[in-house]
């Protein structure tokens, strides 16, 4: 892809939805941009950050969504526009401060708080509509439906954040910001950016000691309302909202974001385009509500399409009470009623359905005997479940982790957290993990079980995180850990990158995000300083790994640290372009079934790379998926898996 | 030749694979080379989890005159690349009709369920004979066995995306995808990655 400061207004290039923020956020002049890698949100920050030194920008990967919510408004304050973006647990980390910042003066210069959700929580532990935070808040929102209004929305809200000095929030969602699409460039500014900070204290003046929470909560959260105020004007005459359809519909769909091309594709499926309407909307918070009583007046049914919340539906609801005349003559249709499901994501033929149901129409989106026939011939596909990849530690630490647990017999077990090491609650690791909520909650959740030890609890505790989520939120679980005593050992998977969301750098790795070199926090060491006992391991030194954690279990006590080092396989192969061994399974050795072992290799270690030969009965190296790890040969107990000098 | 109009409006495209494949960017190079000749384009990106050995589907949607979703609906897909037999089965299955074609490297990648005797993996035989049944044209394309043969198997991707232009189905030609393999390699990748293409375009067109 070429980089997103192409200085060629007017031409089209294909953006993904994150790369078009960022575009946004170039062409609406920010000099500031900070977050912290969330998916579906993590592409943006690296396309500001390729262009960062010729735009003038700076960049970062902050340790958490909370510190970067707060270095954007730290820019504001100074002077220079800001963009900070973040999934949709993100906003929860950084909550805190926005929810309070709003009810001081000001922001400054221009901010955008751009939030990514996961409908149907592909990349997520679970989902999360973050519009009605923008409500909550008071804060303008806008939802794009395509790259290229994701592009102009992050610009216009940078605009609006000025103009109104309230944070703005731009809400994407993953079908969007994962999609590529169109968009039309626009101009970028050159202009100066010059950073000072000036403030004078008075609490009666929200002019004056404006980034001050303090004193005059009450009259500056009227200030917040005063401002929301002017809005409706302009998202009134926006041209992120318009209408599509008959100038009287049978049905009128209020809709945004990606529900609306599926709208406009499942209206055209079912050729209704004379009878059905839609109103699209871009501008969410607060409604254009003269443009939607427009259009209320014009129908007697009215259909609402949004994914996950009932939003907009509540909103126009709460309109509707309030028009003089009530609306007797309006049927609603949406998730209140029941014809929406109120949970996952939409799709063309989810929205044609629905439609077709209210209409009194049939909707067949193929043939249905073909429909029927192919879908039955196509269960013979095996699903995928997850894995960990070809020559991850991962799958040798929950392998150690597994025979440690066995052996000590207490039935312990593991708390896991948000990272790649989720997939060990799978097969893939063996479902050690039994506990997984939110970014550092593994310990926190270990600091509960650890100190249960009165109620007669016996069982193990074992918590884990990855490096990049200790910095994020597990120190303070650790800190709190250790001042109580709790007895928990944290294992902290030091694989040397963010690699769930793409091998993003963090405070450990050294680099920052730009790629320049950086100061490295020490992890051993820090933990050491809080008094811990702390051991490290290679998790592909098998025996080794599981007899540190017999040891540390049996020595039972408060927190411990065990640190189970071994770099990602995918930043190391990007790197090093060889494996670390050339593999091969000898097959007089491999007694297959008659061994005893249960097909240990296969059945029970799950590597994609050691597969099964039926034909001969024995295991067999896939040589194309294998990356050459080398810890196989210490499983097998007939030493038939041969590990050779790549 | 050139086929310089869509066959059909909108074109539904679908690459299918398992996750590390490299569809992603298949997808990508794709739909760069469609929006160079004028046409709206939507590529979904599957990310994070799918990464991990997942199935990864991504759609490509071509327009003339819409900005359509990323999403094909149930049953309209026109055109199946298939990186792998059962993943494009698989598509088939939820995207397939009478007039879908279909192009499948028949190099299988196990899933963990196969691996640990759970589950079969279909006869091969059998499940050409289902997609050829079920859609209007199958081209079974050796892209692994081909790519291993040039040195690498990671130019199977490249030998699809050359057979796919072959087929004329996309109003795409070698010109206008040796313009975006520029932009993104050089020198020996560059040229290595042309073979792979013209490789695959001869394979259809055998």
């Amino acid at each position: 892809m070429p980089d997103i400061d192409v200085d060629a207004p007017g031409t089209v290039q294909l953006l993904m939805g994150n790369e078009a923020i960022a575009r946004g956020a170039l062409e609406g002049g920010i000099g500031f941009a900070s977050a912290y890698p969330g998916t579906p949100s993590s592409e943006i920050l690296p396309a500001i950050a390729r262009v960062a030194k010729r735009m003038n920008i700076y960049a970062e990967w902050s340790v958490n969504e909370k510190v970067a919510m707060e270095a954007a408004a730290g820019a504001s304050f100074a002077g220079i526009r800001s963009l900070v973006a973040m999934k949709q647990n993100g906003l929860n980390v950084a909550l805190d401060f926005l929810a309070t910042q709003i009810q001081t003066g000001g922001i400054g210069k221009g901010m955008v708080v751009l939030v990514a959700d996961d409908p149907a929580a592909l990349s997520s532990s679970g989902e999360q509509d973050t519009r009605i935070v923008a409500k909550w808040l008071d804060i303008p929102l806008l939802e794009p439906s395509s790259a290229q209004e994701a592009k102009d929305m992050t610009k216009f809200a940078l605009d609006l954040s000025e103009e109104l000095d309230l944070p703005c929030m731009v809400r994407i969602v993953r079908t969007v910001s994962h999609t590529r699409s169109n968009v039309k460039l626009g101009e970028l500014p050159r202009n100066e950016k010059k950073a000072r900070f000036s403030d004078l204290w008075d609490m009666y003046k929200p002019e004056m000691g404006k980034y001050l929470s303090e004193g005059s909560v009450l009259l500056r959260h009227d200030f917040v309302h005063q401002k929301l105020a002017k809005v409706p004007e302009k998202f009134e005459v926006s041209p992120f909202n318009w209408y599509v359809g008959p100038d009287k519909a049978e049905l009128l769909i209020i809709t945004s974001s990606c529900s609306w091309p599926y709208s406009l594709e499942a209206v055209r499926e079912l050729k209704l385009e004379d009878k059905v309407g839609i109103l699209k909307l871009g501008t969410t918070w607060p409604l254009p509500e003269k443009l939607i009583e427009k259009q209320l007046s014009r129908t007697q049914k009215v259909l609402f399409v949004e994914e996950i919340e009932p939003f907009i539906e509540r909103s126009v609801m709460e309109l509707v009470a309030n028009l003089p005349s009530g609306s007797p003559h309006l049927t609603f249709y949406g998730k209140r009623s029941g014809h929406m499901k109120a949970y996952g994501d939409y799709d063309p033929v989810l929205v044609a359905n629905v439609i077709a149901s209210i209409m009194g129409v049939t909707y067949q989106p193929r043939d249905s005997e073909y429909g029927r026939k192919i879908e039955e011939l196509a269960k013979v596909a095996p699903s995928r479940i997850m894995q960990f990849c070809p020559g991850c530690p991962y799958r040798a630490a929950f392998w150690a982790i597994k025979n440690a647990l066995k052996i000590d017999g207490r039935d312990g077990f593991v708390n896991g957290d948000v990272g790649c090491y989720t997939i060990g609650e799978l097969s893939a690791g063996y479902f050690q993990s039994r506990t997984k909520t939110a970014m550092g909650s593994g310990a926190g959740v270990a600091n509960g079980l650890g100190n249960l030890g009165q109620f007669g609890f016996d069982q193990p505790v074992l918590a884990m995180c990855g490096d990049s989520t200790f910095f994020h939120a597990t120190i303070p679980a650790l800190i709190s850990g250790i001042w109580n005593n709790s007895s928990f050992i944290l294992l902290i998977m030091e694989n040397g990158a963010t690699s769930m969301t793409g091998f993003q750098p963090h405070p450990g790795t050294g680099t920052n995000i730009l790629g320049e070199p950086a100061k490295v926090i020490d992890t051993e060491a820090l933990c050491r300083s809080l008094g811990a006992r702390v051991e490290i391991c290679d998790p592909f030194d098998l025996k080794g790994t599981t007899s540190t954690l017999l040891e540390l279990m049996a020595e039972g006590g408060g927190a411990k640290v065990v640190i189970i080092r071994r770099e990602c396989e995918l930043v190391r192969a990007r790197r090093d372009k060889k494996a670390l061994y050339q593999m091969r399974v000898d097959t007089d050795k491999c007694i297959g079934e008659e061994c005893g072992c249960n097909r240990v290799c296969t059945r029970l270690f799950q590597c994609p790379g050691l597969i099964w030969d039926k034909e001969a009965g024995k295991a067999k190296i896939d040589e194309i998926i294998c990356s050459g790890c080398g810890v196989c040969t210490d499983i097998c107990p007939q030493g038939a898996i041969i590990k050779e000098a790549a | 030749m050139t086929v310089k109009t869509l066959t059909k409006e909108p074109f539904n495209l679908i690459v299918a694979g398992v996750g590390g494949q490299g569809n992603v960017l298949m997808s990508l190079l794709i739909g760069m080379a469609l929006v160079r000749e004028g046409y709206f384009i939507g590529v979904s990106d599957t990310y994070g989890a799918s990464q991990r050995g997942g199935s990864v589907a991504s759609h490509i949607r071509v327009s003339k005159d819409t900005q359509y979703s990323c999403l094909i609906p149930t049953g309209h897909a026109d055109f199946i690349l298939g990186m792998e037999p059962i993943e494009t089965l698989r598509m088939l299955g939820q995207f397939g009709n009478p007039d879908v074609m279909a192009i499948m490297n028949p190099r299988t990648v196990y899933p963990p369920s196969v691996i640990t005797g759970a589950a079969e993996y279909p006869d091969l035989d059998e499940l050409v004979e289902t997609i050829k049944k079920f859609s209007a044209k199958l081209w079974i394309v050796n892209a692994t066995d081909e790519a291993i043969k040039m040195g690498n198997p990671i130019f199977a991707n490249m030998i699809l995306i050359g057979a796919l232009i072959g087929t004329d189905v996309l109003p795409l030609d070698r010109k206008s995808l040796e313009a975006v393999l520029r932009e993104r390699f050089s020198g020996k990748t560059f040229d290595d990655n042309m073979v792979a293409f013209d490789k695959g375009m001869e394979l259809v067109r055998q």
